[in-house]
């Protein structure tokens, strides 16, 4: 079967064949009556034809051995060159040539490069100016392929453009109709079309046969500036075409465009000065400028067209943009991370069962559970992490704002802004960091003056940082103002009797003071301390997020502040220990390390259990005693020890067990008071483990000491 | 009703191509060999849009465009030349002579056809 293709180029044969026929009796007459200009017209026309029509069917060899010959009868015919024997002996074998490159291109073979090539150079010689070069053939075909290549298009982002198409008075006379024109531009995007009628003259002067109309178009489209020229690739001369970019169709830029005005403006419709006057004039000013005949009214439905049109654009990308991303209530994101946890107990159970039943199919189903419970868990946490941003941009606004009312110069430093941690943490961050951060512009950070008379920038810095470490973010907000006063401290805390005096507390030990409720209300101490409002508030919002935080400082130097907080509510990595039959999980962010207990060693100095550790004085818990759990100890116990605000804390307990991912399931409000516990998991058994709140039992330790020592003291 | 498209060139193997690709799209298309034939052709038969060569026997084709804008019913008539090279004297020659457009050879169905809709659907 033939394609049309392979007809047309049958048809090309034939007919080339039948030229080259031709040609030789034209060459023949013509060396009888060399003048005759009908002959070489026909001549000429006959290479060009063939050199033409080959083209189109990619006869290369053919049409670039005609061209030459083509160019020659070009300089007969307009006299630059005469009809010579020479010339009528090459181009008859020329013929021959041709002939035999014809059939020989129906058969698939070729082989007349060296006797196209002599007759060619035969050819140069006899002409008056050189041959075209190859380098300039190829420019030509080059443009020629250029021109032809406008009709495609490429494809990119939407771009939006102002088009004004104002076609020459005599468009008509050529045939062309702006209405295809217009329609050609529709098909490239959603478009607007404003038709500019100012242009109608009156009934007695106008000229049915002329264009009058004018055109201005809002276009959005993504092929790009030449896709448009394409379009009124014919129109050029005689008509003016004005196309700009006037929106890149960025998500981010706001709904809101420009204004009337400046369109206008813009466009060239209007002079600055006299859009200025008009603005004075406190009216509507599209109905101004009309009234004042400074710009038809077309005009102006043009602009206020556009301005809409960008406007509704923008809208739609914004929604199109907000599509991308969905909403979903955070309550339902909990309960899908409770379903994982639930999943991931569930999990645990069937791993314990597979290796118990050593079924080889049952252990690949297993391990295949494990695998997707895994990637679902650390999916759905991922779902819930945000950056910490959110946070730190609301408190440089704080920054700005107060520092500005206290006459403060103070700069705002950042880093680490795109660590991420739970949404439900960042919410409860919220409040501690604007907290401490105004405490810092308040209390911290001096007037410049002050600061320039210790030698320190006039500037001051406040620095805010995130980053991961293990499990946790350590959040910390330094400053470089006075630092915290260690003696009015030390003084306020033995006036409300939380140190006793004499008492010999370390620098940073006697700073973490500012924590404890009884010295932070004080009003007074906050204005010869400089610090310390609230921060027991501060700390009770950290521990309930199971983070802990303290404060260094330095005399004149400075305060830092640093807060950490599990990466999430939903998941802890756990200590999981053993007390008899009960099992506890220990967050392991707080733990430091385990050593053994051989029992009787140590014990009940004024009822207080103490543990040597290399040297160290540790303080312990016996949570058997503590939760009442029965049963005998075992010879050797083991104690966890913590450290949590700065203190040291061990706990006793049977056994340690080992690492443990623990799934957090809140209690019920029945045990809201019970501030030992944080909350619950499950085992892969099915047991329930309790999740030991070690900051609250620390502290809850203390007070029955100082309590204790108040009782003893009496 | 279709659209009639006239196709003037003395080479068979142009009016072969310009009248396949055409039919394909839906065009009615009749031929002229040359400019003399073209306007026997016009003066018979509809004509919507006039495809012309430029080198031809009897009439060249600048010749022609002028004599058709003279042609009572075809003052408007949109006209394409055929030209071989982008020579813009030639381009300028035809607009001088009332051409619509033009299109370069060799080209494929799909460009002609893009030029042509320029003017008639």
């Amino acid at each position: 079967m033939k394609g049309p293709e392979d007809r047309h180029k049958e048809i090309f044969r034939e007919e080339a064949n039948e030229l080259l026929s031709e040609l030789e009796g034209s060459l023949l007459e013509l060396e009888e009556n060399p003048e005759d200009g009908e002959l070489v017209e026909k001549i000429f026309r006959a290479m060009h034809t063939i050199k033409g029509s080959g083209a189109m069917f990619g006869f290369n060899e053919i049409v670039s051995f005609t061209h030459e010959l083509e160019t020659a009868f070009d300089h007969v015919r307009n006299k630059k060159m005469p009809v010579t024997k020479e010339l009528i002996e090459i181009t008859l074998s020329a013929r021959d040539i041709l002939r035999e490159m014809l059939e020989n291109s129906a058969e698939g073979v070729g082989d007349n490069e060296r006797a196209a090539q002599e007759t060619l150079s035969r050819l140069k010689r006899i002409l008056p100016g050189p041959l075209k070069t190859e380098a300039e053939n190829s420019r030509l075909k080059d443009e020629k392929e250029k021109e032809n290549e406008k009709i495609f298009r490429s494809s990119g982002d939407p771009v939006t453009y102002r088009i004004r198409f104002r076609p020459g008075r005599d468009i008509f006379k050529n045939g062309i109709n702006p209405s295809f024109l217009i329609n050609e531009l529709m098909t490239l995007g959603d478009c607007l079309v404003i038709a500019q009628i100012d242009s109608i003259p009156a009934m007695d002067e106008f000229d049915p046969e002329a264009c009058y109309f004018y055109w201005d178009f809002v276009l959005t489209t993504g092929q790009g500036v030449n896709a448009i020229k394409d379009v009124f690739i014919f129109v050029e001369e005689g008509s003016e075409l004005k196309i700009e970019a006037v929106d890149e169709g960025d998500p981010g830029k706001p709904a809101d465009y420009k204004r009337i005005g400046e369109i206008l403006v813009e466009k060239g419709d209007i002079s600055a000065e006299a859009l200025k006057e008009a603005l004075s004039k406190h009216k509507n000013l599209g109905q101004i400028l009309v009234e004042e005949g400074a710009v038809p009214h077309g005009r102006i439905a043009s602009a206020l067209v556009e301005q809409q049109y960008i406007r509704e654009k923008r809208k739609s990308l914004k929604e199109a943009e907000a599509a991308a991303s969905i909403r979903v209530p955070s309550r339902k994101l909990d309960i899908l991370a409770d379903l994982t946890g639930e999943l991931v107990t569930l999990q645990a159970r069937l791993s314990r069962f597979s290796i118990a039943e050593n079924n080889p199919e049952l252990a690949a189903i297993a391990e295949g559970v494990e695998r997707l419970t895994e990637e679902l868990r650390e999916t759905i946490m991922g779902v819930r992490l945000v950056p910490i941003e959110n946070v730190f941009s609301k408190l440089k606004r704080i920054v700005r704002d107060l520092s500005g009312e206290l006459g403060k110069e103070i700069a705002l430093e950042i880093t680490g802004a795109e660590t991420e941690l739970d949404k439900s943490l960042i919410e409860k961050l919220g409040d501690p960091l604007v907290h401490i951060v105004r405490n810092s512009i308040d209390h911290g950070i001096e007037p410049p003056d002050e600061r320039e008379a210790r030698g320190k920038p006039r500037r001051g810095t406040i620095h805010l940082s995130a980053a991961h470490s293990g499990a946790n973010v350590l959040i910390q907000i330094g400053d470089d103002g006075k630092g915290l006063d260690a003696e009015a401290i030390k003084a306020k805390a033995i006036e409300k009797g939380l140190i006793q005096h004499g008492t010999e507390l370390s620098g940073n030990g006697l700073y973490q003071l500012i924590f404890a409720s009884g010295l932070s209300t004080a009003k007074e101490v906050t204005k010869v301390s400089g610090r310390g409002v609230g921060m027991d508030v501060v700390r009770k919002n950290i521990d309930a997020l199971r983070g802990t935080v303290e404060v260094e400082s330095w005399k004149g130097e400075g305060t830092c502040i640093n807060i950490r907080v599990p990466l999430t509510l939903a998941i802890i990595e756990g200590l999981l220990v053993r007390i008899n039959e009960e099992h506890f999980v220990i967050p392991l962010s707080m733990v430091e390390e385990c050593v053994e207990l051989i029992r009787g060693a140590n014990e009940g100095q004024n009822g207080k259990h103490i543990a040597n550790v290399r040297g160290d004085i540790v303080p312990y818990i016996d949570l058997r005693e503590l939760f009442g759990i029965g049963g005998p100890p075992p010879e050797i116990g083991q104690i966890v020890i913590t450290e949590a605000d700065g203190k040291k804390v061990g706990f006793l307990v049977d056994q340690v067990i080992g690492e443990n991912q623990t799934v957090i399931k809140a209690l019920g409000g029945t045990f809201k008071q019970i501030d030992w516990i944080s909350g619950a998991t499950i085992l892969g058994d099915g047991s329930v483990a309790l999740i030991l709140a070690v900051p609250q039992i620390i502290k809850w330790m203390e007070n029955r000491e100082t309590e204790r020592a108040a009782f003893r003291a009496e | 009703m279709g659209k009639t498209v006239l196709i003037v060139d003395d080479s068979a193997t142009m009016r072969q191509v310009v009248s396949f690709a055409l039919k394909d799209a839906g065009f009615e298309v009749i031929s002229a060999v040359d400019g003399k034939d073209a306007i026997a052709k016009l003066g018979v038969a509809k004509s919507d849009l006039i495809i012309t060569d430029l080198n031809m026997p009897n009439l060249n084709g600048i010749e022609l465009i002028k004599q058709v804008r003279q042609t009572p019913g075809h003052k408007f008539t949109p006209i394409i030349m055929l030209t071989t090279e982008s020579q813009e004297s030639r381009k300028a020659e035809g607009r001088q002579a009332g051409v619509s457009g033009w299109i370069v050879k060799p080209f494929t169905p799909e460009q002609l056809l893009g030029v042509v809709k320029k003017f008639i659907r």
